[in-house]
């Protein structure tokens, strides 16, 4: 039983394909781990029942050729699951059945996966620390009291606690990579048009994206193996040709060009993030990469148009949640005013913040001043990059600019919040692929990322390199199971 | 620049959200110390600069208009906070 959640993923498809582990054998060990660790607050809605009824139906007469044969598996509660409620994290939308699924979620279930449950995350994927959930905090099981990270925190919690074998996240600034790198896992970004977003919750549809987050990069692949495919029904979506990402791996590195930035050297930084910056450049040359200095002098402004960028896109796309057809509904004494009442009570702080930002800097009368120098400010950061990989195949940054940090303690400064991204929202704005990987820990024990940034549509490349690394590594989280019940 | 609270209050009408006075004067605080880190972008000398509206800069493709889906208008309606038959209810609009 402790064997079964101690399973990478590709080990635990290994063994069902070989016949020495059943699906209900694994499903059940996801669940009564689960049941366990409720005081994580990582499910806003299990699916155990069917489930188990599932299982069971690919014991009797399952496909073991499929990529994800009968393996259990939680997903993030922005993924429209066909029948079974789907909240955004919100109490606008605590209610809402879907009657269809996303394209990135029957990829799983396409391919053998078994739906656990829908896990927590910040509202409308707004957030950092899994702080603005309507369904309450999310712990992680790094440390007490410790956030996840955000905005896929209860996907990065319930991987690192060993409550589903992998899982998939979105990230729209940094909402994969961020929790992955608190939680000591890996999470990856896929290129913008790689993984459809059909059926995904909206939020800045610019810049959202699904992607895997999983124990380490060999899953990663193989999980991304499954969801990137062009999809019609994402008008956004590209149709590039992908890789045979699992299969293809490769440890081999050699004269590889990683370009290090001057400019995500910032102030203030923990001299325990800087060494371990300096640990990965080490590990980089030992694999024979070649490390050259590289500039985006541009960097410093990648938070600030993402705070226009992303609350217009958000204003505009939440602008459907009126109580009318679907979700929480308020009265009012007429039309405007239960419209009025319903989004107030029916968002949370954040969200309300974010379409107010939003609204103001689509207004008449400073559209040009916000929204269209934020879009100007954007191409100068893709520009930046663009000439960036004229010389270098990848990009090595840290994650984030600390460690995980405690429930509580920036939810008084929305800025202190936003500056968690710092390093991750460039890649967003950029439309660009890339991962993070658990690298160190710092005094507290907590786990430390580094993040690789890769070409457009590269993300072999990028996996390549990370699995490298991950093998002189042999990080370990190590975590005591302290909560569980 | 500072937002006031009149405009505040003007951009909460235009968000469609019901916000009273206690919660204007927070929003008042956080969207200026928001717009105070915001407006470094006015370092930035854009002016030769286009914008980049989205990352896939083609234009969008076209599909048929094609019904997909049939008989889903219970599974639809379901989701209504209020409902009436074949169709969702709001409040008196027509006097």
């Amino acid at each position: 039983m402790s064997d079964i959640i101690n399973l990478t993923l590709s080990a635990l498809i290994n063994k069902i394909k070989k016949k020495e582990l059943s699906s209900q054998e694994i499903t059940n060990a996801y669940i009564k781990r689960a049941v366990k660790s409720k005081d994580l607050n990582t499910y806003i809605t299990t699916d155990f029942e069917n489930a188990i009824e599932k299982a069971k139906k690919f014991d009797e007469k399952g496909n073991f050729n499929y990529k994800l044969p009968g393996v259990p598996l939680a997903v993030k509660d922005l993924f429209c699951t066909n029948n079974l409620k789907t909240t955004a994290g919100s109490k606008i939308l605590s209610n809402f059945i879907p009657s269809y699924e996303s394209t990135v979620t029957q990829h799983l279930w396409d391919e053998g996966a078994i739906l656990l449950g829908k896990l927590n995350c910040d509202e409308f994927a707004m957030g950092s620390s899994n702080e603005t959930s309507f369904f309450g905090n999310v712990e992680s099981p790094v440390g007490k009291k410790v956030v996840p990270g955000g905005s896929s925190g209860g996907s990065a919690s319930a991987l690192a606690a060993k409550l589903t074998p992998a899982t998939i996240g979105t990230d729209t600034g940094g909402s994969i990579r961020q929790p992955a790198s608190f939680t000591g896992t890996v999470g990856l970004k896929p290129t913008y048009g790689s993984c459809s977003r059909y059926g995904i919750v909206a939020f800045a549809s610019s810049l959202d994206q699904a992607g895997p987050m999983t124990q380490d990069v060999s899953d990663a692949a193989l999980m991304l193996d499954v969801i990137s495919k062009y999809d019609t029904k994402d008008s956004t979506s590209v149709n590039f040709k992908r890789g045979d990402y699992f299969k293809s791996l490769s440890s081999n590195i050699k004269g590889k060009k990683i370009g290090i930035p001057k400019e995500y050297r910032v102030d203030g930084m923990p001299k325990e993030i800087e060494s371990l910056w300096q640990d990965g450049i080490t590990l980089l040359k030992k694999l024979g990469a070649k490390i050259i200095d590289i500039s985006l002098p541009h960097t410093k402004y990648a938070l600030p148009a993402y705070y226009i960028v992303a609350p217009a896109e958000a204003s505009s796309n939440l602008a459907r949640y009126d109580g009318v057809k679907y979700g929480y509904r308020s009265e009012g004494e007429n039309l405007i005013s239960m419209y009025e009442n319903t989004r107030s009570e029916g968002f949370g702080d954040e969200v309300k913040r974010r379409i107010m930002i939003g609204t103001y800097v689509l207004s008449s009368g400073y559209y040009d001043a916000y929204y269209l120098k934020a879009q100007k400010i954007r191409r100068l950061i893709k520009n930046d990059f663009d000439e960036a990989y004229k010389s270098v195949d990848a990009i090595l940054t840290p994650s984030t600019p600390s460690s995980a940090f405690k429930i509580g303690d920036k939810t008084d400064d929305p800025v202190s919040m936003y500056l968690n991204d710092i390093f991750t929202v460039p890649v967003n704005l950029s439309g660009l692929p890339a991962i993070s990987i658990p690298v160190g820990k710092d005094k507290n024990n907590y786990p430390l990322g580094l993040q690789l940034i890769g070409k457009a549509f590269e993300e072999q490349n990028l996996l390549d390199i990370s699995y490298s690394m991950e093998k002189e590594l042999s990080f370990k989280n190590n975590l005591q199971d302290w909560w569980i019940k | 620049m500072s937002i006031d609270l009149k405009t505040i209050k003007h951009i909460a009408k235009l968000s469609r959200i019901s916000i009273d006075d206690k919660k204007a004067k927070e929003l008042e605080k956080d969207l200026n110390s928001i717009f105070e880190f915001i407006e470094a972008l006015n370092k930035v000398d854009t002016k030769k600069v286009d914008p980049l509206t989205s990352i896939a800069e083609t234009t969008l493709k076209l599909r048929g208009d094609e019904v997909k889906t049939k008989n889903i208008r219970e599974q639809i309606l379901k989701n209504s906070p209020d409902e009436n038959k074949d169709f969702f209810v709001v409040p008196k609009v027509v006097e």
